[in-house]
């Protein structure tokens, strides 16, 4: 071959060529770190304008002067005091009402607080500002209270506290509470799981451990591929077509002699979320059995032991972690899951816990989606602080998931 | 010595196989009976969808010809062309793969190929902590804080619900999952190919792009329209961020409703059961059953091709 045909660069120029090889190269290894950069900035930024919404300056006015009701300073009040001050200045008929509900002299002092100034003082809320605008902003700001609303006290808020966890709805966002709405998250979830975990797991184990490779077992493991992919509305419109309609006499509970509620109950819920987290189930389930080495299933044999006596005893107990895990990722789910619960009709404004699986209800993203809706930016900051709420739920689940894992999984 | 037993005429070895077992076919069956709810499932989805469906079609005000082929959608008052619904999901969700595709697939490829693993198990958690928050929170953010945010970059053309703050957040929720199971096709690939690669002379980014994504293409493409059916059935993001009404248009900066989003805000209310509104919002929800589970069925079959490749 003639040297001057080596189109090949040789010398000085194949070093040039291989210099700027290598830049391209590290140059696209920077964008391609980037791109998890962008991901952790994203969460960084969904997390912080979550906490910079839930705390933050409130300029509020009381409707009804403080002093018409008492000469102390409010916050020195004790309880005993607060009580005086309800019975005298409420109305007979609502104070027996709020007694009915729950006995006046059992209720918290800060419960008692907030109904003083639920119901007689009467808070307005004028504006609130995020987080990072009262800490960088703080003297702006109280000029402008001061200037635009003269009667308005200002104050420094965080809208999740103790009495937010434990106050039920309210139409006021001051007032307003996520106590229904997690009771009614843990009951759906609750009946979810237990109509959920049995089946699913079943299904795991017969697809694993019985299923021959036929045509009907091969339509049965892709049908629940599919099914792991259909979009939650989907269910949810299956739920409000089957639990809350046709199935109405039994999810209302009116079979049972509960005459005063529809279909659209937290029995439905449960049961349209049990099937909408099925498939994550059962497919975790198969995972879990998969991985259970087959020399213990031989062993078994070996000594005499039927299928059903290998699988309970054998199977089951060393799959059982893989299957603990999957139902808590199951649960995550269902308590994350929002959009079937509008179909199927979870109601928004729910004051009394639910007392049973016949109950309306309202659950946590069902009020984060309410709230957000709100054109106040008082309900946004409510939102956020249920967010919190919902998220550290969320984590703690998910860290026991992890926890287990790696605790009780053992490895062969 | 005589064989005793042999001799006996009568003698049956014992075949514990043919033992009866009744427990053990209880069990057996109530196995199978859980197996078979799944398909159940499926079938109660395409009966109670379809019947509903049909009742809406069968309405002598829906041709199918003002169903696909009139641009305004009010079935109260009469107006049944889809497609501004359809836009509007087009819209969001071909913005959610613009931003989600390339971020997802440029994290996979730096997971995948250049990560260690000590950086991979650092950097792992934050897509799964994105992929476990639920999309009732992204659409928060969406609200509060992408289209503020847009709105300060474009100024006042975008209106205060747009699709392209719902699309882009949407973008960050499929995020891990394009990331996930591309990552998963790429390190399916054989090292022989990387090293192949490199005794040729070629750049670590040389061999990534050139030989392992055209080997995992498959799996990259499976990734691709799942993160598209996700897009499409995603339904919280959309109703909170991307505006109530429908409105045909492909302008992101506007409002516009979505399939998902126009199911939620109706149902949301009470509803008589044998409304149009009640009837319509089937016909829309199987819309976008057939439209995911065809995506589903597609990404499933490229998989499991790509799978028989490498094993």
């Amino acid at each position: 071959m003639n040297p001057t045909d080596n189109h090949y660069p040789t010398g000085e120029s194949f070093r040039k060529s291989l210099n700027g090889r290598y830049r391209i190269a590290s140059i696209w290894q920077a964008i391609f770190f980037s791109a998890l950069l962008i991901a952790l900035l994203s969460l960084a930024a969904l997390l912080y304008n979550v906490v910079d919404g839930a705390f933050g300056y409130v300029a509020f006015e009381y409707k009804n002067d403080p002093t018409e009701f008492t000469a102390k300073p409010l916050d020195d009040l004790n309880k005993q005091e607060l009580l005086e001050i309800l019975q005298t200045n409420l109305s007979s008929g609502a104070y027996t009402k709020l007694d009915n509900e729950k006995t006046m002299e059992k209720r918290s002092k800060s419960v008692l607080y907030t109904l003083v100034l639920e119901r007689l003082i009467q808070v307005d809320t004028k504006k609130t500002w995020s987080m990072t605008d009262s800490i960088l902003r703080g003297n702006e700001i109280k000029a402008e209270v001061a200037k635009k609303y003269p009667e308005a006290k200002l104050e420094f808020r965080s809208w999740l506290t103790p009495v937010f966890l434990t106050t039920p709805m309210s139409s006021k966002a001051e007032f307003a509470g996520v106590r229904t709405a997690i009771l009614g998250s843990l009951w759906m979830v609750g009946i979810a799981i237990l109509f959920a975990l049995p089946i699913g797991t079943g299904a795991a184990i017969y697809l694993q451990e019985y299923a021959t490779k036929n045509f009907l077992n091969r339509i049965i493991q892709t049908n629940i591929n599919n099914l792991a992919g259909v979009p939650s509305i989907v269910y949810g419109m299956l739920g409000l077509a089957i639990f809350v309609r046709a199935l109405e006499p039994f999810t209302s509970g009116s079979m049972f002699g509960i005459t005063d509620t529809n279909g659209r109950t937290i029995l439905s819920a449960g049961l349209t979320m049990g099937i909408l987290v099925l498939p994550l189930i059962i497919i975790n389930g198969q995972e879990a059995i998969k991985a259970v080495p087959d020399s213990l299933r031989q062993a078994a044999y070996g000594i005499g032991a039927t299928r059903w006596q290998t699988i309970w005893h054998h199977v089951l107990p060393n799959a059982l972690p893989g299957i603990l895990t999957g139902s808590i990722l199951a649960v995550s789910r269902a308590i994350g899951e929002t959009a079937p619960l509008i179909i199927v009709g979870a109601s928004t404004f729910i004051s009394l816990d639910p007392e049973g699986p016949f109950s309306k209800f309202t659950a946590l993203p069902i009020q984060v989606y309410q709230w957000t809706t709100r054109a106040q930016t008082e309900f946004h900051a409510i939102a956020a602080s249920a967010i919190i709420v919902l998220l550290i739920l969320l984590l703690t689940l998910n860290a026991a998931a992890v926890i287990i894992r790696n605790r009780v999984q053992r490895k062969y | 010595m005589k064989n005793t037993i042999m001799e006996n005429k009568n003698f049956r070895p014992l075949d514990l196989k043919k033992k009866m077992r009744p427990g053990e076919s209880v069990i057996q069956s109530l196995l199978f009976i859980s197996g078979v709810l799944s398909i159940f499932i499926t079938v109660a989805i395409v009966y109670e969808l379809g019947k509903e469906a049909l009742l809406f079609f069968n309405n002598p005000d829906v041709t199918l010809t003002k169903f696909f082929a009139t641009t305004q959608w009010q079935p109260g008052i009469g107006l049944f062309g889809i497609w501004p619904l359809v836009t509007a999901t087009l819209t969001t969700s071909a913005i959610a793969i613009f931003v989600s595709l390339p971020l997802g697939l440029a994290a996979a490829l730096f997971l995948s190929e250049y990560a260690t693993p000590k950086a991979r198990s650092t950097l792992k958690p934050i897509l799964e902590v994105l992929a476990g928050i639920p999309t009732v929170v992204y659409g928060y953010f969406a609200l509060l804080f992408m289209t503020p945010l847009l709105q300060s970059i474009f100024g006042e053309s975008v209106q205060v619900y747009n699709m392209a703050s719902a699309g882009i957040v949407m973008g960050i929720m499929i995020l891990p999952l394009i990331a996930s199971m591309s990552e998963d096709a790429l390190s399916a690939v054989p090292r022989s190919l990387r090293e192949g690669a490199y005794a040729m002379g070629a750049t670590k980014f040389e061999t990534s792009i050139q030989v392992v994504l055209p080997a995992s293409l498959s799996g990259v493409g499976a990734a691709l329209i799942i993160g598209i059916s996700r897009a499409i059935g995603e339904t919280m993001i959309v109703a909170i961020a991307s505006g109530s009404g429908p409105n045909f248009t492909f302008n992101p900066f506007k409002a516009a409703e979505t399939m998902t989003g126009h199911i939620a805000r109706i149902s949301g209310g009470d509803l008589s059961y044998n409304s149009i509104d009640y009837t319509s919002l089937f016909a829309v929800a199987l819309m976008l059953f057939l439209v995911t589970l065809v995506l589903n069925l597609i990404s499933q079959v490229v998989v499991e091709r790509f799978r028989e490749k490498y094993e």
